[in-house]
């Protein structure tokens, strides 16, 4: 089996699995959040490689073109990327009120605290 | 050489992540991932996807590590609790990474033309786009007109976003920002030093809002378009307050007037689709705008980009002001 041929898609799965072991780990809310951006983004790399053409050009028609890529995957996750990072500032905006509730970001000092009330 | 280029970039991310998981520095974990954008916008240009690469550069690097970099500003730089249950962590991390890796046995070769995600519309975008719709660049003609509605769903959510995030912080203390300042005795603010980049800033602010309004108008033949144009656009304004201070950035342009300019978009990319309608077409079908439908998509695309670019600027600013205006709002 040709390494090359998958190669893409490992490392795509291998950045989700980090991604997610952040989120399920680490208490900082901050660095969950990224942990988050990580698995977003693995899944935006799976989108592309697929879409890959082997030998293609950037589907933007030009003459003595023949191959291209496939253009739907990109658009997908265009909308996708703009999408993430609004998503990912209510998140921030959560944490921020988060904060000025608790005056912590971590998970088990918030836990300690709503346990003391 | 590309697979060269590809496995190396891939391995960088993979080291990156592995970097950002150790370190306990926030400051740190969010520069790497300012990093790691950037390395997935090399990454998506190796495999053609110029539009994307462009986003994620603008979105990735730009707008989100300046957010990430606000919020720390305004709450902890260290990550001070111990990872929870690591040994379980690994365990279920890593069972559903083999599972996955098992699913990826049966998909095609990376790059193989005859995968199936190859064969049912896309080749149809390929081959008449071009009479169809009319832009050189596919992705545009997919992304604004193929696939209107889509888009039109993407520039509410991020309008909503843009909404939730003024509801949930808004501008609390905004307009005390000042006497705040002048409370702690700060009367000059920590940038006022540095001249030079004041002076190189000013130059650099015209060059950007040129580019994108630019990477705008030329969505068409090139790589870009709204979402990328708004991005870059707010970042001017971005990088004028970052250096001038939120009370000048805020004067520029009023919070208020972008809240006004955001659903405009909003509405304008809308409106395009209910006269479409009024002219008896379908939704968002541009064919009926003009005598001649290519002329008719063309004026279509052209509209709702623009309202795309509309909203993706004024949320993007409208976000960072709201996260700027709680910096110093603790002390």
């Amino acid at each position: 089996m040709n390494i090359g041929a998958h190669y893409n898609y490992w490392v795509a799965i291998f950045l989700m699995m980090t991604g997610f072991y952040i989120v399920i780990t680490h208490g900082n809310l901050i660095k969950k959040l990224i942990g988050l951006n990580l698995f977003s983004t693995s899944v935006f790399i799976l989108y592309i490689s697929l879409g890959k053409v082997k030998g293609g050009s950037a589907p933007i028609a030009a003459p003595g073109i023949e191959v291209y890529s496939n253009p739907l995957p990109h658009v997908l996750i265009l909308t996708a990327i703009v999408v993430g990072v609004a998503t990912i500032a209510v998140g921030l905006a959560l944490v921020l009120l988060i904060y000025d509730r608790y005056g912590t970001i971590e998970e088990d000092e918030i836990r300690l605290k709503d346990d003391s009330l | 050489m590309d697979l060269v280029i590809d496995i190396v970039l891939l391995t960088f991310l993979g080291i990156i992540a592995l970097a950002i998981n150790r370190i306990d520095k926030l400051f740190c974990v969010i520069m790497l991932s300012g990093l790691y954008s950037l390395l997935c916008a090399s990454l998506f240009v190796t495999m053609d996807a110029v539009d994307v690469a462009f986003t994620e550069a603008a979105v990735g690097t730009g707008i989100a590590t300046v957010l990430l970099l606000s919020t720390i500003g305004a709450t902890d730089t260290h990550q001070r609790s111990a990872p929870h249950r690591p040994l379980l962590a690994l365990l279920v991390v890593c069972t559903t990474g083999a599972i996955l890796i098992y699913g990826t046995m049966d998909m095609p070769a990376f790059g193989d033309p005859e995968a199936p995600v190859h064969q049912h519309v896309a080749p149809r975008y390929l081959e008449e786009s071009q009479q169809e719709v009319g832009p050189p660049n596919i992705v545009t003609s997919i992304l604004g007109s193929y696939r209107g509605i889509d888009t039109l769903g993407e520039v509410v959510v991020i309008f909503t976003a843009g909404l939730s995030v003024v509801g949930l912080i808004g501008f609390r203390g905004m307009q005390k920002y000042g006497d705040r300042q002048r409370a702690a005795g700060i009367t000059k603010d920590d940038m006022d030093e540095h001249l030079v980049l004041r002076v190189v800033i000013k130059i650099f602010i015209p060059l950007i809002l040129l580019f994108a309004l630019y990477v705008q108008f030329h969505g068409d033949y090139g790589p870009g378009g709204g979402f990328q144009a708004g991005v870059i656009f707010a970042s001017g304004f971005i990088f004028y307050t970052l250096m001038f201070g939120l009370d000048k950035g805020m004067r520029v342009i009023a919070p208020r007037v972008l809240g006004y300019i955001g659903s405009l978009g909003v509405l304008l990319y809308g409106g395009v689709g209910i006269t479409t309608m009024l002219l008896g077409g379908n939704f968002l079908d541009y064919d009926v705008l003009m005598h001649d439908p290519l002329h008719g998509q063309h004026l279509g695309i052209f509209l709702i980009e623009l309202g795309i670019g509309i909203t993706v600027f004024s949320i993007m600013l409208l976000i960072f002001f709201a996260f700027s205006s709680r910096k110093g709002l603790r002390q």
